[in-house]
């Protein structure tokens, strides 16, 4: 009788397992399956989409055949640097500051923290500010306005992987330092940091990856721009605004313009994205542990 | 009583004396001369200072930016605060040609947050539903399940799709899934579904709520299992096992070893997820519809919080308009530093302070 | 050329750890010096000490007077200064691990911001003559990174880095603790020979390696300085009797 009901019992929970154990199967094969096709559909179409003309030329009228987006990429270059120019520097000091002198503090955690809420504001929030910090005193949009924007969405990604980077450098490697009668700011700058350096620049790599696509923080910043614009007091194309536009446009050939400026991004990000693998997979540092 | 014997051995020969001339007046001279040297550098101690306090400036800076963001924001939307008070997330009002319930005027100047927060709301929950379950089921799989061989490259998958930014899903939406949606699965609910009175679709396009949701789903999935994959990952094997000891199944084991103990940090996920559904704006503009509506069926065009600000915004038409549209980006930064803050409180509560490594 | 360390009521705590009371000692110029005892009997902190390195940890405290030469360690100069009359070789090798074996060895004269090429050149390869690690790596000085070398050269390597200052003293904690006895040989044979040169302390738990290096051994248990005196008087008739029994195996 009650052995009859144990065995039920027990053959229920081998079923159930069974059965989990192919629910999960299934949400990873729904999961992943989609997001191939999706990331195959993306590297298809925009593969067809790019050649020489797509790099070289400046974007025709619409209705027009042909041309390409050389605006648009000078623009996220400029914007990108600018970005760069605020973001990296600030992103490395801050994590040379958790890193190396607020370990354990209250004041480290604090940043720690801010940092990680404000890589979840939404991006169009980070646009509409300096919109209104610096579009609106200088009355028009302009390239500066949007590396700025971008160049603090960077800051918090830098400072969080820096500090990583540089938490797994050796303690003996500070000491060695120490040791040798080095001020403290040489030995983080040309000792510490310079061991981390490969883990710090995937790191910038992957806050740059990531603000090259972004286009919400953008459209009431640099705005976009139809012509060819290097002046950071202008309004200036952007890739990744562009391909919104164009995505929105009811022309063909704008579609395939669109298509050719997202693979671009694409593939910047698996760089970033592969290096930061690479690199982390390595322990970081070759040899310093 | 004495074990150990002293013998120390005759220097055999000294290298500096043998190989190197003995104190030639030349190496005399540099050795005092990198002593002097040392010896004049000074201690470097302001400089120190300076350096500690620039890199503490560095780290501040991010509070300075919160800070900013606020402080900006308050003040440029106080035209919409001082004329509509709270009352510009909740009320509506009539319009006196056609009695009908309307929410957003830009040409006669009434505004109510109320639709976009509606459809954000609506959008987030559908993305969080769709999502979750799968999110979860596929972070059970990686960490329990998976072959060794696959779990690197399913990682890289994900953590590859939590970087494509926002505009290319939005394109990818409007090529592919909208179509798909129009044709296949829209036709489908209704059918199936139609007598809920949540899946009307008065006007076929493809656009709408439900697809907002779709591409907000499969936007925060990455996002969500990653996160929950790393704090299963911190559970200690001992828990597992415990369970195991006692004769349990592997799915018993994940449910009372794992998921009991990791659950506090799989609702930090979740909410980190929330987060980024609820800003997210590329995607969700190019899909919604984009009409200030509150409507019953998810099959409706809507509008969210982000994709009023998006589209609207450049071509704002007065002070008060973009008085209104800043007021709404106010909300949004207010509540998602909320979801956010809550969530890392609790996924760092299960990975004990341990930096995590998806954002 | 060394100078003598003369150390004066040295208290230091660690938390709220007493690791060394009231350790009173001259340490005698151009002699090698060796510290034994049982591990956590306060030896490594003591050396940690002399050139101020003790501090570095936020719970750590230290007062008393430590004079090397006639500088007033902790009163007449700031850490920076010290480290850089005073070398340190640590219990593990470790080389800086992203340059390579020249700038490893010059690191503490470029660092503090010295450029002269040819007294670099002619440092570096004296450093590592006196290192006994010349003949071993001057064919890729640039080439090679020091974390490349076997952990007895890297230990060597941190040896010329320290000597490439021209130190009044060198610290050693446990230098070959963590070598295999071939490395050990060679840095106690080096030891042996920087001795006259410089102000060698040494810590070691092997009893057998004070023996055969140093002149002078101090013995230290449960933070104090139990007895300190000639290694041949330590080794062969202490005063102590604690000293007696570690020295014959009897704990520790």
């Amino acid at each position: 009788m009650s052995g009859d009901a144990f065995k039920f019992r027990f053959r229920m929970r081998v079923i159930t397992d069974g059965a989990v154990t192919i629910l999960a199967l299934l949400a990873t094969l729904l999961v992943v399956a989609p997001l191939v096709a999706i990331f195959s559909y993306l590297v298809f179409k925009g593969a067809s989409s790019l050649n020489l003309a797509f790099f070289t030329q400046m974007p025709k009228p619409p209705g027009e055949v042909g041309g390409g987006m050389a605006n648009a990429i000078l623009g996220s270059a400029i914007l990108l640097a600018v970005a760069s120019v605020i973001g990296v520097p600030l992103g490395i000091g801050g994590g040379i500051y958790l890193a190396e002198f607020g370990r354990g503090t209250k004041l480290a955690n604090a940043v720690r923290f801010t940092a990680d809420v404000l890589n979840g504001v939404p991006s169009i929030v980070m646009g509409l500010a300096i919109y209104s910090l610096i579009v609106v005193p200088q009355k028009h949009f302009s390239a500066l306005s949007g590396g700025v924007a971008l160049g603090i969405m960077m800051i918090p990604t830098v400072c969080r992987t820096s500090e990583e980077m540089l938490l797994m450098v050796p303690y003996a490697v500070r000491e060695a330092a120490m040791g040798i009668g080095v001020p403290n700011w040489r030995s983080v700058l040309s000792i510490t940091v310079r061991t981390a350096s490969p883990g710090i620049i995937t790191g910038c790599m992957l806050a740059f990856a990531r603000v090259a696509g972004e286009t919400a923080p953008l459209i009431f910043t640099a705005l976009g721009n139809q012509f060819w614009s290097a002046s950071l007091n202008q309004p200036i194309a952007a890739l990744p605004l562009q391909i919104y536009v164009y995505a929105i446009s009811p022309y063909d050939d704008w579609h395939r313009l669109a298509w050719g400026g997202a693979l671009v991004l694409i593939a910047l990000i698996v760089l970033a994205v592969s290096l930061v693998r690479y690199v982390t997979s390595r322990g970081v540092l070759k040899g310093a542990s | 009583m004495p074990e150990i014997h002293i013998s120390q051995p005759q220097v055999q020969h000294n290298p500096v004396s043998a190989e190197n001339p003995p104190a030639s007046a030349a190496e005399a001279a540099h050795i005092s001369e990198v002593r002097r040297f040392l010896l004049s550098r000074g201690n470097s101690v302001i400089v120190d200072r300076i350096f500690h306090w620039l890199m503490a400036l560095c780290a501040l800076s991010l509070f300075g930016i919160v800070a900013l963001i606020a402080w900006r924001l308050v003040v440029s939307s106080h035209l919409t605060w001082s004329k509509f008070g709270l009352g510009f997330f909740y009320r509506s009002f009539t319009d006196p040609d056609t009695q009908q319930t309307m929410y957003w005027d830009p040409v006669n100047g009434l505004f109510s947050a109320l639709p976009f927060l509606y459809g954000t709301l609506v959008s987030s929950i559908l993305a969080l539903l769709m999502a979750v379950p799968l999110a979860i089921g596929l972070a059970i799989f990686l960490t329990e399940m998976c072959p060794r061989a696959l779990r690197g490259p399913l990682a890289f998958i994900t953590e590859l799709l939590a970087a494509i930014p926002s505009v290319i899903y939005g394109l990818w939406a409007v090529f592919v899934l909208v179509p798909i949606m129009r044709a296949h699965v829209n036709p489908l609910l209704i059918h199936a579904l139609g007598w809920t009175g949540l899946l009307n679709d008065q006007n076929p396009t493809g656009l709408g709520f439900l697809t907002a949701g779709v591409i907000l789903a499969i936007m925060i999935l990455p996002i969500i299992s990653s996160l929950t994959r790393e704090v299963m990952t911190a559970v200690p094997q001992s828990q597992r096992e415990a369970v195991l000891a006692l004769g349990a199944t592997r799915w018993e084991m994940v449910r009372m070893g794992v998921l009991r103990n990791a659950r506090i940090g799989i609702v930090g996920s979740i909410m980190l997820g929330l987060g980024r559904a609820l800003g997210e704006t590329m995607a969700v503009t190019m899909v919604i519809g984009n009409t200030p509506e509150i409507t019953r069926s998810l099959l409706a065009n809507g509008s969210s919080m982000a994709s009023v600000i998006a589209n609207e915004f450049t071509e704002a038409v007065g002070d008060l308009h973009v008085s209104a549209l800043i007021e709404i980006a106010l909300a949004l930064f207010v509540v998602t530093i909320i979801v956010n803050a809550l969530a890392r409180l609790l996924v760092w509560v299960v990975t004990r302070g341990e930096p995590s490594q998806a954002h | 050329m060394g100078v003598g360390i003369e150390v004066i009521s040295l208290n230091a705590w660690y938390g709220a750890n007493h690791t060394l009371q009231d350790i009173n000692l001259h340490i005698p110029a151009n002699h090698a010096t060796a510290l034994i005892g049982p591990s956590g009997c306060g030896k490594s902190t003591f050396v940690r000490c002399l050139n101020r390195m003790h501090e570095t940890n936020p719970v750590a405290r230290v007062t008393g007077t430590v004079r090397i030469g006639d500088l007033d360690i902790y009163n007449d100069a700031k850490p920076v200064e010290i480290r850089r009359r005073v070398g340190m070789v640590f219990q593990r090798p470790n080389p800086f691990p992203t340059m390579s074996i020249y700038d490893n060895v010059a690191s503490g004269l470029k660092l503090n911001g010295y450029t002269n090429k040819r007294v670099l050149d002619e440092i570096v390869e004296r450093s590592l003559v006196n290192s006994a690690l010349w003949d071993e790596v001057k064919d890729d000085l640039k080439k090679k990174s020091g974390a490349s070398l076997s952990g007895g050269q890297q230990q060597r390597l941190c040896i010329a880095r320290a000597l490439a200052v021209d130190p009044e003293v060198l610290l050693m904690d446990e230098p070959a603790s963590a070598l295999d006895p071939i490395s050990t040989a060679k840095i106690e044979d080096l030891i042996f020979q920087l001795k006259s040169q410089y102000t060698i302390v040494i810590v070691t738990h092997n009893m057998q390696q004070a023996a055969r290096v140093a002149e002078t051994t101090g013995f230290f248990l449960n933070g104090r300085l139990v007895e300190f005196d000639s290694t041949h008087k330590i080794f062969t008739n202490p005063s102590d009797k604690r000293t007696e029994d570690y020295i014959t195996g009897r704990f520790g």
